[in-house]
C-alpha cells in the first residue's frame, strides 16, 4: 500500500473510532427518541459550530463547486454569495424557528407545520419534500467519496471502489445506529480540522507552484474562453440575473433541508444559532478558496472529469502523506453530512409521513427511527452504485428546486399571521409540478429562459417555481377569505 | 436604537450580493484576483461582522 493509501485508511479508522465512542459522551438516554436524534438538544456554540460546518460544507461541495468552476468559470462561483446570504436568514428566521421548535417540543419541520396549522395533509405535504429531497443528496457524497477512491487506484477503484463504499457505509450506519446525532457531532470535530489544514496548504502551496493568482486566473481565462463566453472569469450580462437566483434560491433553502433542521434543532439555545450565523461564514470563506482551485486546475493544465480534479490536485502538489490526509478529509466529510441526512429524513417520514397516515402518535423511542436510519443509507448507496450518477445529481438538482417549495408554509408559519392552510398546500403543489416540469422541459438545467414577449430572463427554476407557488397561496387565501380564522401562534 | 433598527443592517449584503451588475468586473484586481472574486470573498467577511456586530447590539434587549 502506498503512503498516500496508508495514511488515508489510518485517518478514516481514527473517525470511525471516534463515532462509536460518541455514544458514551455527554449522558442521556439514547433509547429516548430527543437523545439519539438530537443529542438531548445540548450542544453549545462550539459544538453546533462544528456540527453545522461538517453538515452544511459537504464533501460533494468540496468536490462539485471546483469541478464547476472547472467547466463554466464565473458563474459556478455563485456558491459563494449564496453561503453568505444564508446567514442573515438564519440570524433572523432559523432562530426564531429555533425558539418555537424548543417551546413546543418540535423535532422536525413537520411538527411544526401540524402544530402551527393543524393540518395533517400539508404536514405530510412539507415532510414528503424534505425525504425526497434528502435522499439524492445522501447519495452525493457518495459520487465525492468515489472521486477519492478512483484517485487513490488500486484496490480502491475495483468495481468503481463498491467495496471501500459499502464498507465505509456499513461503518457509517453503525455509529449512527448506536451513537445517533452525537455521533457525526463528534467526528465533524476532527473532520472540520483536518478540513482547515488542508485548505490552509492548498491556498499556500497551489497558487505559489503555479506562479501566482494572476497567471492561474490568465491561464484559466484563457482555456475557458470561447466565442459565444469571451470572458469567462466574467458571468456572461445574459446569466447576471440567474447567477443572483441562484445565490437567492439557495440560501432559503439550505436550511429546510431535514440535515441541517435537525443540527440546528441539537443546539442549546437561540443564542447559539444566532452566534452560529456569525461564525459560520469562515465556512464560506474556505468554500470560495475551494471554488478557485477550479482555475487553479485549469492553470495546472489537468485534463479529467471535472469530478476528479480535486484530488488530482492533491496529488499533483502535496507530499504523499498529506494527500493522503486531504483525501481522507474529503471522505470523512461526506460521512458526517451523509450520516445527519438519513438519520433527518428518518426522523422526518416516520413522525410526519407514517404516523399521520397511520393514524398513530409518533413514537418518543428511538427503535424505529434507528432501522430506517440504516435502510435509506442502504438505499442511498443501492442508488449510487446500481442507477447512474448523472441520475443522482439531476434528482438532486430537482430536490433542490422541490425542497424551497416548503419555504412558505414554514416562513410565514413564523409570524404571528400565515396563510391558510389549503392554500399554503394549493401553492406547494403548483410550485412542485412547476420545478418538475421546468426541469423536465430544460433537459435537468438549473436555469430555465422565461421569455416576456421580445424579453427573455434566464433564472434559477427554483425561484420561478416558488414564485407560482406563492401567486397561488395568496389568490387560493383570497378565495378562502369568509372562512373561519385560522388558528394564531401563542 | 430599537432593536428592528439593527436588523436593518442585515440588508446590506443581500443588496451588495444580489445586485450582480456592480461587482461583475475585473478591475480593479488584488494580488492578482479579478474585482468579482475578491469583492464577493470581502463580502463574506462584512457579513459575519455585521452578524456580530447585530448579535451585540440586540442581545440584552432579547428578553
Amino acid at each position: 500500500m502506498s503512503l498516500t493509501a496508508a495514511v488515508f485508511v489510518a485517518l478514516v479508522l481514527v473517525a470511525s473510532a471516534l463515532g462509536f465512542t460518541a455514544a458514551r459522551r455527554n449522558g442521556g438516554d439514547l433509547r429516548a427518541l430527543d437523545e439519539w436524534a438530537l443529542g438531548g438538544r445540548r450542544f453549545g456554540t462550539l459544538l453546533s459550530w462544528f456540527l453545522l460546518g461538517g453538515d452544511l460544507y459537504t464533501a460533494y461541495t468540496f468536490v462539485a463547486l471546483p469541478a464547476l468552476v472547472y467547466g463554466v468559470g464565473a458563474l459556478g462561483f455563485f456558491a459563494v454569495p449564496y453561503a453568505t446570504i444564508a446567514y442573515p436568514i438564519v440570524f433572523l428566521l432559523l432562530a426564531r424557528f429555533w425558539s418555537v421548535a424548543h417551546e413546543r417540543g418540535y423535532m422536525t419541520a413537520g411538527d411544526f407545520v401540524r402544530g402551527r396549522y393543524g393540518s395533517r395533509s400539508l404536514e405530510i405535504a412539507i415532510a414528503a419534500t424534505g425525504v425526497l429531497a434528502a435522499l439524492p443528496y445522501i447519495a452525493l457524497q457518495i459520487v465525492g467519496m468515489k472521486a477519492v477512491l478512483a484517485q487513490l487506484g488500486g484496490i480502491f477503484s475495483i468495481g468503481g471502489g463498491a467495496m471501500p463504499l459499502a464498507i465505509a457505509f456499513a461503518l457509517l450506519a453503525a455509529y449512527t445506529y448506536i451513537g445517533g446525532l452525537r455521533a457525526p457531532a463528534t467526528i465533524a470535530v476532527f473532520k472540520d480540522i483536518l478540513i482547515y489544514i488542508t485548505i490552509a496548504a492548498a491556498i499556500v502551496i497551489i497558487p505559489h507552484a503555479l506562479g501566482g493568482w494572476k497567471s492561474i486566473f490568465a491561464a484559466a481565462g484563457n482555456a475557458l474562453a470561447s466565442p459565444t463566453h469571451p470572458l469567462p472569469l466574467l458571468v456572461a450580462p445574459q446569466m447576471q440575473f440567474a447567477y443572483a437566483t441562484l445565490a437567492l434560491g439557495s440560501a432559503f433553502s439550505l436550511f429546510l433541508y431535514p440535515h441541517a433542521i435537525t443540527s440546528l434543532l441539537s443546539a442549546r439555545s437561540a443564542d447559539v444559532v444566532r452566534r452560529n450565523a456569525a461564525l459560520l461564514p469562515l465556512y464560506s470563506i474556505l468554500l470560495g478558496v475551494i471554488a478557485l482551485l477550479g482555475f487553479a486546475a485549469l492553470a495546472a493544465g489537468i485534463h479529467a472529469p471535472p469530478n476528479e480534479i480535486v484530488p488530482i490536485l492533491f496529488a499533483r502538489f502535496f507530499p504523499p502523506w498529506f494527500a493522503g490526509l486531504a483525501d481522507a478529509t474529503i471522505v470523512i466529510g461526506a460521512l458526517v453530512p451523509a450520516s445527519i441526512m438519513a438519520l433527518g429524513a428518518a426522523n422526518l417520514f416516520l413522525r410526519n409521513v407514517v404516523a399521520p397516515l397511520s393514524g398513530r402518535a409518533p413514537s418518543r423511542e428511538a427503535g424505529t427511527t434507528k432501522w430506517l436510519t440504516l435502510a435509506f443509507c442502504a438505499l442511498s448507496l443501492v442508488l449510487v452504485l446500481s442507477v447512474n450518477v448523472k441520475f443522482a445529481i439531476y434528482f438532486q438538482l430537482l430536490g433542490g428546486a422541490w425542497v424551497l417549495q416548503t419555504a412558505p408554509a414554514i416562513f410565514f408559519g413564523l409570524g404571528g399571521r400565515s396563510l391558510p392552510a389549503r392554500a399554503l398546500l394549493a401553492g406547494w403543489l403548483a410550485g412542485m409540478l412547476a420545478a418538475t416540469s421546468f426541469a423536465l422541459f430544460d433537459g435537468f438545467a438549473p436555469n430555465i429562459a422565461l421569455h416576456l414577449g421580445s424579453f427573455t430572463l434566464i433564472g434559477f427554476i427554483a425561484i420561478y417555481a416558488v414564485a407560482i407557488n406563492l401567486a397561488v397561496a395568496l389568490l387560493a387565501t383570497l378565495l378562502l377569505r369568509d372562512r373561519a380564522p385560522q388558528r394564531e401562534i401563542a | 436604537m430599537a432593536r428592528r433598527a439593527w436588523y436593518w443592517l442585515l440588508a446590506l449584503p443581500f443588496i451588495a450580493l444580489l445586485d450582480v451588475p456592480i461587482y461583475n468586473r475585473i478591475d480593479p484586481r488584488w494580488d492578482g484576483i479579478p474585482f468579482f472574486y475578491w469583492y464577493q470573498l470581502a463580502w463574506v467577511v462584512l457579513t459575519a461582522a455585521l452578524l456580530g456586530i447585530v448579535y451585540l447590539a440586540t442581545r440584552e434587549r432579547a428578553r
